[in-house]
């Protein structure tokens, strides 16, 4: 896309000056890769929690009075997320090409997905809630927290998603030459995809192995 | 300056770890002065110092220490001799030199400290499988449960339970199960027994063994709220005969009063609102909340090391704690002005 | 594609006007509250985190008062137990990453040759986070409501039925609120030296300070997240009820000290590296010579950032965990001893070598030599667990982390403060005036914390608030008491230096000491825009190299200077290849709002203020959302096609 002979006269030139074509990665790309890895380690810590509790526990988990999580709404859940990443990059590629009408409908149908995700964690809770609540012992309390911090995730990721909607709607936001922010934006919705993963395999799989 | 105690014949390895700790400051007496204040650990008399070690567990981590230390003297004059030797001849005109001395880096800064940092580790290792190597599963046994911020004390086998100060036969190991009532405390005998922690909702083991009769202050060492300050007991080692006594008298009803005064005492106790925590054998004291009070007067000391256990001390622990050692769970006792002298003779009776 | 004309050599007068008119922020009290220029932020934290000192340590004189005698009654139990817990968690939470994050804020753009940090609106927002947590958490104090239970606040001592008030709730929320900070200043250290270095500096040209921040930056991405998770369980266990550590209802209490341990170890790192950094920058000028064995370094900070995630265990010896774990995580604990003592032989080696200039600076480098050398052997001997488990949490421990914090990280701080303080304030200080503080504050230290060696040893637990009188105890706790006053005097000598070098001092010349390092290429204080022309760096030390000096001044060239905008340089990770010039963004009060917010948000939830909360939460996100709304910019410059 740029000629890279010349690095110093094309990082110096009108053009380059003014817009931010890809050369190299840029600061903002590292600092959302450093906030992941940051936000990744605080899953991998409550994840640890979990399992830390589960055998210090005993045998016997989820403890009396819970029976294992079922699967078929987590994995309806898992469904619906994880292709959800593909619109992000579909619109990510889109943009890249100067295309904004895949960027809006990408991000249109991710939003769908998320909120389809979330609806479904609700109705997730309302029936567990009548079964324990995060009081009842360190399971519920472990599974309201790590769910629920991950829905939390989802919330924002829907955030970031709705917003960068909004500011393309406007006009004048992004384009070929500008789309770090749909960038760093995707980046953050796969992650929170790749932990759910993670969610379902210890709170929804792991008992039952 | 007095030197720590004599050691019984069965100690052979602290006997020889003190024969050096005694040697090697004549050796080196440039160290002297270094050293000078570790040995005032010898005129410690009867504080509960480390290096002043009773029993089998403290004098191998007491030997332990000594090689560690002159090991780090050792290290610390070389680093020294070399920053003195920089500071004497590379001063004033001293001809910069640009050279990269990684050999003497790599030698100096990691080659030497790995070779003495394997035989620590060895030497570590070996110790740390001697402390693990408790007493045979028939050994006497103890149950010591921490409260805040008392310890309760209990033999398996005995009816009767006592407070802040442990029970042990001389030269036998004898096995200490810790439990936690409420939060985490720490056991530590300094001169029997480096620290096992009581963990809230498990159970922990360690041993003690004293190689001669005496007394062995503990303190719990893991910070536990207002009082953790005051929460010191007493180990005391005696003859394995002065022993079984003391643990049958643990087993039989309190001692019964003998005047006017500890009758009228024990009344008080019984019907006023001491029963409702405290407990006193053979009589309808029963109370779990604080201290078994049944031998309460013979102890050493009221308020797990706060104040002197003696008359006058009681007398004002029993009317306002408070005052004594705030925070603690007794709230200030309504005591008659004129059943006090009586509680107080009583108590002080129950040996 | 390529440059039409060829820029002048040198940097005109023309470019200086203009690099002015884009950086100076102009003196009002908006611009105060709205500077994004990371030498004031980083004279902000400095500051800050030095108030905050001032404070925890004297909390620490009302204690060590307390403790001059036994039985004595200068304070209750209750407030002594504050005050340690607050001293210790401001010491280390408040004073020392953020003093030195000071330091890195200030100098590391300067060191790499970069006109700011790459994230300057993120920079004022960590700081002002910084001061509202600092002060959120200090104002408990007079309540009677501060964290009360040590710094690292055991479970189940910390739990509601255990300790009611707002005591912990303070520690909790007040830490959570801090790590944003921590965070956000972290990723911008590593981001800045990955991508905002002059070019020409390589990744075997980055100065050792800079090294030992961007360490000390990762170890704090991936270490918080432990020390959050715990107090987020903490919060929720207090307040809502759950049950991770209650081990009724399934939770474990050790679960917090794996967690905190997991936090805390590298912690001890994350102050003591920096630190360590700073002895490295300040020997060169001082001993006239590069540091010894600058790969060796490098590959000691590496290795203890990440080793120093594999010993968190040692702190829990006494625990009572399987003895095989003791075994492994003892011979992780020795082995992390050893990068240590490579940077200890090389800087005794560049000492050695070169030719000692022994002024302040270099007094306080051989004093945190021999200070954190003996913090090392005790160090050493808690990797050994049956020695840890007799002298944990006795005094012996308190010795021993004194000598490694104060000789490792204080020492060293007061090393940089006299050595940076002409560049920062462009004034120098009192030689005189210096050395006495040196040495009192030396005297005082040891005087202070090497006889908690012995009367550890002796059987004093840590964190009593009086003690009875015992033989080898009454004596030895006066003499640390008579050594804390000793130390006292010697730091408020250091603050009367600082003082007296800011009001009175004579003007600094841009480069005092002849360092070596890019700080010293340019004014004192730097111009808001810290380089007229952007250097090219051609050693590993520039500052003494004549061809980057020459780059600076007559070899300067327009796509250095850039001086048509608010503009830097960033150039690639490991090469510092040139890549573009990007522009930087201007002096904004929305980093102060979203750390208002915050603040409101946290103080809410601390007073069960729940709608307030939320109300704060939802300004949180807009003040996001407005902050990083994209500029309108026509299609064509945007490149749409459809």
């Amino acid at each position: 896309m740029s000629d890279r002979g010349g690095v110093v006269a094309a990082a110096t030139g009108a053009e380059a000056l003014s817009t931010e074509l890809p050369v190299g990665r840029s600061a903002g790309w590292w600092g959302m890769v450093m906030f992941v890895a940051t936000e990744a380690t605080l899953f991998a810590c409550l994840l640890g929690s979990y399992f830390y509790l589960r055998f210090q526990y005993g045998p016997t988990w989820p403890p009396a009075g819970i029976e294992a999580p079922k699967l078929l709404t987590p994995l309806v859940m898992t469904a619906v997320l994880v292709p959800s990443s593909l619109p992000v990059v579909w619109a990510e590629r889109g943009i890249r090409q100067g295309q904004r009408w895949r960027l809006q409908s990408g991000l249109a149908a991710t939003m769908v997905l998320g909120v389809t995700f979330l609806a479904l964690q609700a109705s997730e809770y309302a029936e567990k809630l009548t079964q324990f609540t995060m009081t009842t012992d360190a399971y519920g309390s472990l599974f309201y927290l790590i769910t629920g911090f991950h829905g939390l995730h989802v919330m924002v990721g829907l955030t970031m998603i709705g917003w960068l909607l909004a500011a393309s709607l406007r006009g004048g936001s992004f384009g070929s030459h500008r789309h770090e922010r749909v960038r760093n934006a995707a980046m953050y919705w796969h992650f929170v995809d790749l932990v759910w993963v993670a969610i379902l395999f210890t709170i929804y799989l792991s008992p039952r192995l | 300056m007095s030197l720590p105690v004599e050691k019984t014949a069965g100690l052979t390895m602290g006997a020889a770890r003190d024969a050096r700790r005694r040697g090697l400051p004549r050796r080196l007496p440039v160290l002297a002065t270094l050293s000078g204040p570790l040995l005032l650990a010898g005129c410690a008399g009867d504080a509960p110092s480390a290096l002043n070690p009773g029993g089998a567990g403290a004098t191998r981590v007491a030997g332990l220490w000594w090689l560690l230390f002159w090991i780090s003297v050792a290290v610390f004059a070389e680093v020294m001799a070399v920053l003195a030797w920089a500071l004497v001849f590379r001063r004033g005109n001293a001809r910069v030199r640009h050279g990269q001395p990684l050999r003497f880096v790599t030698i100096a800064g990691a080659g030497l400290p790995f070779v003495i940092l394997v035989v620590v580790y060895g030497v570590g290792l070996r110790d740390l499988a001697a402390l693990g190597d408790g007493p045979g599963p028939d050994a006497p046994t103890v149950e010591v449960t921490g409260h805040k911020w008392w310890w309760e004390v209990r033999y398996p086998g005995a009816s009767g339970a006592t407070a802040n100060e442990i029970h042990i036969p001389v030269g036998e190991r004898v096995k200490v199960r810790l439990r936690t009532d409420d939060v985490l405390h720490s056991f530590w005998v300094p001169q029997l027994m480096p620290k096992t922690d009581l963990i809230a909702g498990e159970t922990r083991e360690t041993w003690l063994r004293a190689e001669r009769p005496g007394s062995y202050r503990g303190q719990c060492a893991e910070y536990c709220g207002t009082q953790h300050a005051h929460m010191a007991f007493l180990v005391v080692a005696q003859p394995r005969t002065d022993f079984d006594a003391w643990l049958a008298r643990l087993d039989a009803p309190a001692r019964e009063p003998r005047t006017d005064a500890e009758r009228r005492g024990r009344q008080a106790f019984v019907q006023g609102t001491c029963a409702a925590c405290h407990a006193v054998r053979g009589t309808g004291a029963a109370g779990r909340v604080g201290p078994d009070l049944s031998n309460v007067g013979s102890r050493w000391s009221l308020g797990a090391g706060a104040v002197p256990n003696d008359a006058g001390h009681l007398g004002g622990w029993i009317a306002n704690a408070q005052t004594v050692k705030p925070g603690n769970a007794m709230p200030p006792q309504p005591v008659d002005a004129a059943e006090l002298p009586d509680l107080i003779a009583y108590l002080r009776s129950l040996e | 594609m390529s440059t039409t004309t060829t820029p002048p050599p040198g940097v005109s007068a023309q470019d200086l006007a203009r690099l002015a008119e884009h950086w100076a922020e102009r003196p009002s009290l908006r611009g105060w509250f709205s500077t994004v220029d990371h030498k004031r932020i980083g004279r902000r934290y400095l500051v800050t985190a030095g108030f905050f000192f001032v404070l925890a340590g004297l909390s620490a004189l009302v204690m060590r008062t307390q403790l001059a005698r036994p039985e004595a009654g200068v304070v209750s139990p209750q407030e002594y137990n504050q005050l340690f817990s607050m001293h210790g968690t401001a010491m280390i939470f408040l004073f020392a990453t953020p003093m030195l994050f000071g330091f890195g804020n200030f100098l590391v753009p300067l060191m790499i040759g970069s006109r700011d940090m790459a994230f300057p609106r993120l920079n004022a927002f960590g700081y002002w986070v910084f001061l509202f947590a600092g002060l959120f958490m200090w104002a408990s104090l007079p309540f009677g409501a501060a964290p009360n239970n040590g710094w690292f606040a055991y479970a189940p001592l910390n739990q509601e039925q255990h300790n009611p008030g707002l005591h912990m709730d303070v520690y909790a929320l007040g830490l959570l609120f801090l790590g944003i900070s921590t965070t956000a200043a972290s990723i911008n250290f590593i981001v800045t030296a990955l991508k905002l270095r002059a070019p020409g500096m390589s990744l075997n040209r980055v100065p050792l300070f800079v090294w030992a921040i961007v360490a000390t930056a990762f170890m704090v991405i991936f270490a918080l997240p432990a020390l959050n998770a715990d107090n987020l369980m903490l919060f929720l266990d207090r307040r809502f009820g759950t049950h991770f550590f209650d081990p009724s209802a399934g939770g474990n209490v050790l679960l917090w000290q794996h967690l905190f341990w997991i936090f805390g170890h590298p912690d001890v790192y994350i102050i003591v590296m920096p630190a360590l950094g700073i002895v490295s920058a300040v020997l060169p000028a001082f001993t006239r010579r590069g540091v010894v064995g600058y790969p060796l370094i490098v590959l000691s900070i590496v290795s203890i950032s990440i080793i120093s995630f594999g010993v968190w265990v040692h702190h829990m010896f006494a625990t009572g965990l399987p003895q095989l774990s003791y075994s492994f995580f003892s011979a992780a604990s020795t082995i992390i001893t050893i990068p240590s003592g490579i940077q200890i032989f090389a800087w005794l080696a560049t000492m050695l070598l070169g030719r000692l200039v022994l002024r302040v600076p270099l007094l306080f480098v051989i004093g945190f030599v021999v200070t954190f050398v003996l913090g090392g052997f005790t160090g050493a001997m808690f990797a050994v667990t049956a020695f840890d488990q007799q002298v944990t949490d006795s005094y012996f421990v308190v010795a021993h982390f004194h000598y490694v914090l104060i000789g490792g990280a204080v020492f060293p701080m007061l090393a940089g403060i006299y050595y940076w303080l002409p560049k920062i304030t462009g004034r120098m200080y009192h030689e005189r005036l210096g050395r006495w503080a040196f040495w009192l504050v030396f005297a005082g230290m040891h005087v202070t914390f090497f006889p908690m060696h012995l009367y550890g040893l002796f059987g004093m637990p840590r964190r009593v608030y009086t003690y009875r009188s015992e033989p080898g105890w009454d004596g030895w706790n006066l003499v640390s008491t008579l050594g804390s006053y000793l130390l006292a005097v010697g730091l408020l000598l250091v603050l009367v230096g600082v003082v007296h070098a800011v009001r009175r001092g004579r003007p600094a010349p841009p480069d005092p000491w002849e360092g070596d390092s890019l700080e010293w290429s340019t004014a004192s204080p730097p111009e808001p825009y810290n380089f007229p022309a952007l250097p090219r760096v051609h050693s590993l030390h520039p500052a003494w190299d004549e061809r980057t000096a020459e780059s600076l001044g007559a070899g300067a060239t327009a796509d250095r200077i850039l001086s048509d905008g608010r503009r830097t340089l960033v150039t690639s990770e490991l090469d510092a290849h040139p890549e573009r010039a990007v522009q930087m963004p201007e002096s904004t009060l929305k980093p102060l709002v979203l750390a208002g917010a915050l603040l409101i948000f946290f103080t809410s939830m601390l007073l069960a203020w729940y709608p307030a909360a939320a109300v704060a939460a939802l300004a949180v996100v807009a003040t996001i959302a407005v902050w990083l709304w994209p500029p309108r910019r026509p299609d064509e410059e945007l490149g749409v096609t459809g």
